[in-house]
């Protein structure tokens, strides 16, 4: 059992322990959550600090056979992608629990299990190397937050967790006919064995089914990112979740479906992928511009906030889609930073949802003079979000952008369009939330930030900043993995397609 | 080394302290950080100018840390200083220091005193980011930094709706036009391989002419947005909602001519881009024409020297498309003493006056505050092209590169001054002639105002001549000489004068006049004091069909009716789930239910665990 193994199996002896709370003990329960995930995080740090950029392959590779028949391995690594979205989820996860310890009162034991076992999943999925293994912890995920919207979601939380479920589903079972067909060619569920096979010849698709399977996968992965139109679960999600809930949804969850495109996706159906490009990518840009539209007309701070994600996370499917090293590092680039931007946004929303008990920004105003620290640190992030350089979102969007150049300009030009429109409905939101008189109502009912909420906002913060001005920590590490990943985008393609025009690679690149 | 790299870290250092305990300090020690911030900067700029040698010859760079490496792109913070950065170093931190200090007392009896200065300096930290950048993206670092700290300052007194407004216009026109900017980069980086000014500037001339014109003329688009051009100048006269040193030193300066700047920094792709050199010239002359004949209608004073920024940003924008890239810097300095220096005594004149901003509330104001009168006299002689003073020389070189390029365009600039110096004149009579017609006791400014306005006197009539930017920049940009230069001076400067000469019958000798000119002109007058209703046309023809339509159409009936609809159904045709629904609603079942999947997962999760440890271990 090696570290990684260990780092998978923490948050869920963390959820057994949480369970065995007892009832009238209850208070205990965000403690033993905190002191957990607190622990998965230093944890996961070890981890990331032992990761050795520059060696080729996963790393602490831990692999052996999990069920006989079929023969389902236990097959866990990490690779410059997936240390990163591991850590995004521990780092997230201690800020989840501590942001909930007033707002969580009924069932609470409960409701702190469910987050580790969120946490569980999650670390699982982007460990995972072993496609039915992946498929277990990708539904495991599913369980935890179907709860938590469904129990401590707000009036209209069993409709919007039904159909988070369904939609999710829907995905669900056509991966796992794919994964099924898959091991039926391949006789095996690893991963890494399938790549092998499929790069020496030893499975061969035809056309058809290479273009099946990858829709299969594809739209398992588009439902959760998600790309439009498939995004209507998300808003309705995201406005009846606990705070909580909204922060590992939008910051982790939807990474899901990103991470799934990139790293199953195109090394598995390369040919398919880069068939299949132009649609998708027409698709993103639409889900860009039309998000960010949609997001405008919001009367609902938690609403705005979700269907901004859908704006986001088109980016990042545009990046993956160019097909370029530099559209690649930014899409993942880009995961993070929307990973902590939008989870900022949607905790200082729920800190504001816990004083004055409304999400409609019409019930707002004027909070910049009775709560100036939390309006600052809502600023901030709202610059963020809307990409000023400096800070996190710039550098993914800008890399997404550039690689989208070199692949297609038209496609830059039209994307872009969602960098103004950013601007327009964050500020526009802004100015309506902030500034101005105080109402009467929030005069009594805004206290400004407290210790405990600081502590969840601080690191937030500073991560907007670090991963601004200095991306040498975070992309060394995501370049050399996604190089190979566009390597196998490449190799993998039989001759009979043609490779996209040659600027596509970044070939027409100067050096 | 040089250690550029404290040019900007002072002030950054100032915004820090004031931004986080700026609230608990004193307002003496805010002022000092602030202050001393700007001026220990300004110091070592000029520590850098004195020691770094020949600068035309040997420009400085230096290179910090990577910022941000993917494939074989790259891009650093690196900072470079050149004769061309050198002149803007001096400029920014210069009258950037002055305006600090002039401040302290405007700002004195306002509410968020800590939060000004903390804004002011995250402003010349950006400002000094933008000017020091050694590549295009971290030019674009400082040319959105500028951008938010104009935001947040002409948003600064946030109570106010039309302030916060005026902020979040500001934000996302320029956000046009950056659109257009980070096109023109990302065209750059993929045909050079590179952002930095080095190399992208040295390989220029060798670029296919079509590639060049649409880089330069999407680099346009940005400075348009920026420097505030047609189409995209509306937002510059609603800024005016801010603290006037901002006025100053954001909107008039230097944060507005960072697009004459960026033009002058990318002089090798627009000479090499004919017909964007042409676009850039047409769309300054155009701009000075049409800002200056709204300059003439205005009556709130602020409104007044905003127009003419919009104008004045005109002729240095028709300097640059006329190839007279040294003239355009020269006049970028020229008026960035005498804009300041307006916009200053302007302030001087609204504290005098209590607030007051329409100048009809104005007059006789020589006898209350007599030094704000005179060195806006200066200032005011400065803008017109009075002979010799420093707006004068840099004028002229604008107009006479113009007419060696095209005659015509010399007239209508030529034209255009007659107009500025009206207007200007006309301000200075309203406020300063006649009699007192607004409430209180009107009285002059304290010593920590006057005293950057004396400055800025001396500087607005001579600097000029002391600074003869052409002559600096020789080796970068070549003058040309241009013929008959004597006859097209004598015309500039009879222009101008009658200009002034006009004001003066208008309103001060005649006075009765100017009403009975605005009614005989009826329709026209009511179009140029409505500012050509562009706002309006705007709101109409943009912001509103988008809003409503992303409403009605995207929202409504895209989002929730259609797509949601059709998920709806779906789910609906499901016959289990209505039953399965109102079952997970009922109390017990629901907690039953809970149960059965939490169970179920557990097992799951030990099953995993007890085979992941033996399977690690059997590895």
């Amino acid at each position: 059992m090696n570290l990684l193994d260990f780092l998978i199996a923490l948050p869920a002896i963390g959820f057994i322990l949480a369970l065995l709370v007892p009832r009238k003990q209850e208070k205990t329960a965000p403690f033993v959550a905190l002191v957990v995930s607190l622990f998965t995080f230093v944890l996961s740090l070890g981890i990331a600090a032992g990761y050795k950029t520059g060696e080729k392959g996963l790393q602490f590779v831990s692999n052996g056979v999990w069920i006989q028949n079929p023969e389902i391995h236990w097959h866990v690594g990490i690779d410059g992608i997936s240390i990163w979205l591991i850590l995004l989820s521990t780092f997230l996860t201690p800020i989840a629990i501590l942001l909930s310890w007033s707002a969580v009162k009924d069932r609470a034991r409960e409701f702190y299990a469910f987050l580790l076992l969120l946490e569980f999943g999650l670390i699982g999925v982007f460990a995972a190397w072993d496609l039915f293994l992946f498929y277990v912890f990708w539904e495991v995920v599913l369980v935890p937050m179907y709860f938590l919207i469904g129990i401590w979601g707000h009036e209209r939380r069993i409709y919007a967790a039904v159909k988070f479920f369904l939609y999710t589903m829907a995905g669900s079972v056509l991966m796992l006919a794919a994964i099924i067909f898959l091991y039926n060619r391949a006789g095996t569920f690893d991963y890494a064995v399938i790549l092998d096979s499929l790069s020496s010849g030893k499975i061969v698709f035809s056309h058809l089914e290479e273009t099946l399977l990858f829709l299969a996968f594809f739209f398992a992965f588009a439902i959760k990112v998600p790309l439009f139109p498939l995004h209507t679960w998300l808003p309705d999600a995201h406005v009846e979740a606990p705070t909580a809930g909204s922060v590992m949804l939008a910051s982790v969850m939807l990474k899901m479906g990103t991470y799934g495109l990139m790293r199953f996706c195109v090394p598995l159906f390369p040919t398919a992928s880069r068939e299949n490009a132009p649609w998708i990518v027409t698709l993103a840009i639409i889900g860009i511009i039309y998000g960010a539209l949609v997001t405008m007309v919001q009367p609902n701070m938690k609403k705005l906030v979700a269907y901004s994600s859908v704006s986001h996370l088109g980016f990042v499917v545009l990046g993956i889609f160019s097909f370029t090293q530099m559209g690649f590092d930014g899409a993942v680039y880009q995961m993070l930073n929307h990973g902590i931007s939008t989870g900022a946004l949607f905790l200082l929303v729920g800190f504001m949802y816990e004083r004055r008990h409304s999400l409609a920004i019409s019930d707002y105003g004027g909070v910049a003079t009775v709560a100036p620290w939390l309006s600052s640190m809502f600023l901030v992030t709202t610059l963020a979000s809307i990409g000023l350089p400096t800070l996190n979102n710039f550098i993914g969007e800008f890399l997404i952008l550039q690689g989208a150049a070199q692949a297609k300009f038209t496609w830059t030009v039209f994307a872009a369009l969602g960098v103004i429109l950013s601007a327009c409905y964050m500020l526009w939101m802004y100015q309506r939330v902030f500034f101005g008189e105080t109402n009467e109502e929030l005069k009594h009912h805004m206290p400004d930030l407290n210790p405990r909420e600081w502590a969840c906002v601080i690191p937030l913060v500073l991560m907007m900043v670090w991963m601004g001005v200095y991306t040498q920590t975070f992309l060394p590490n995501i370049s050399e993995s996604t190089a190979k990943i566009l390597d196998q985008s490449r190799a993998n393609v039989p001759l009979r397609v043609a490779l996209p025009a040659a600027g596509t690679d970044g070939g027409r690149h100067a050096r | 080394m040089q250690n550029l790299w404290i040019i900007p870290a002072l002030p950054f250092l100032g915004f820090l302290i004031n931004g986080i305990f700026g609230r608990t300090l004193s307002k003496a020690l805010v002022s000092a950080i602030a202050v001393a911030s700007v001026v220990l900067s300004f110091g070592w700029v000029l520590k850098v100018f004195f020691t770094a040698g020949d600068l035309g010859a040997n420009p400085i760079s230096e290179h910090y840390f990577t910022w941000i490496r993917s494939g074989v792109f790259e891009v650093g913070w690196d900072f470079a200083v050149d004769k061309l950065t050198m002149i803007m170093l001096m400029i920014v931190t210069g009258i950037g220091s002055l305006i600090h200090i002039y401040a302290t007392g405007y700002m004195a009896h306002e509410g968020g005193y800590y939060r000004f200065f903390a804004y002011l300096n995250l402003f010349m930290f950006f400002m000094l980011m933008l000017v020091l950048a050694a590549n295009y993206l971290l030019l674009f670092v400082g040319w959105e930094g500028v951008g938010l700290c104009s935001y947040l300052l002409i948003g600064f007194y946030f109570l106010k709706k039309s302030a916060t407004t005026a902020g979040n216009k500001a934000f996302i026109v320029n956000r046009v036009g950056d659109f257009g900017f980070s096109l023109a980069m990302f065209l750059i980086a993929v045909n050079f391989g590179s952002l930095s000014f080095d190399k992208v500037l040295q390989a220029a001339p060798g670029k296919p002419a079509g590639t060049l014109t649409t880089i330069a003329l999407l680099l346009l688009v940005g400075a348009c947005g920026k420097s505030a051009q047609i189409p995209l100048y509306v937002w510059l006269p609603d800024a005016m909602e801010g603290p006037t040193p901002v006025s100053a030193l954001i909107h008039a300066a230097t944060m507005v001519t960072a697009g004459v700047y960026m033009c002058t920094r990318s002089a090798p792709i627009f000479t090499h881009a004919p017909i964007a050199m042409e676009t850039v010239a047409v769309i300054g002359l155009a701009t000075a024409v049409f800002a200056a004949t709204i300059g003439l209608t205005q009556y709130d004073i602020k409104k007044v020297f905003a127009y003419s920024t919009v104008s004045q940003l005109g002729y240095m924008f028709l300097g640059v498309g006329v190839g007279a890239f040294s003239a355009g810097i020269w006049h970028l300095m020229t008026h960035a003493f005498f804009k300041a220096l307006l916009f200053l005594g302007a302030g001087s004149v609204i504290h005098a006056c209590h607030g007051e901003q329409d100048m009809r509330h104005m007059g006789g104001l020589k006898k209350y505050a007599p030094h704000t009168c005179w060195t806006l006299a200066v200032a005011s002689l400065a803008i017109s092209g009075f002979p010799l003073t420093s707006g004068f020389f840099s004028k002229d070189a604008i107009l006479g590169a113009a007419y060696t390029h095209a005659p015509w365009m010399f007239w209508v600039g030529v034209v255009t001054a007659g107009m500025t110096a009206f207007y200007v004149w006309r301000a200075f009579w309203m406020t300063f002639w006649g009699e007192y017609k607004g409430h209180g006791h009107p009285h002059e400014s304290p010593m920590s105002m006057l005293g950057p306005l004396m400055v800025l006197a001396v500087l607005s009539a001579v600097g000029g001549w002391l600074f003869n930017v052409p002559k600096i920049l020789e080796n970068m940009f070549p003058v040309q000489e241009v013929e008959g230069e004597m006859t097209l001076t004598m015309i500039s400067v009879a222009f101008g004068l009658g200009g002034i000469a006009l004001s003066y019958y208008m309103y001060v000798v005649n006075r009765e006049l100017p009403a009975k000119i605005t009614s005989s002109l009826g329709w026209l007058y009511t179009l140029v004091y409505n500012k050509y209703f562009v706002d309006e046309v705007y709101d109409a023809t943009i912001v509103s069909p988008t809003v409503t339509g992303s409403r009605v159409f995207l929202w409504q009936a895209a989002d929730q009716g259609v797509i949601d609809g059709l998920v709806n159904g779906v789910g609906r045709e499901a016959r289990g789930i209505g039953g399965w629904l109102r079952r997970l609603q009922s109390g017990n079942i629901r907690s039953y239910a809970t149960w059965v999947v939490v169970g179920a997962v557990g097992l799951l999760i030990l099953m995993s665990l007890a085979y992941g440890m033996q399977g690690g271990g059997a590895r």
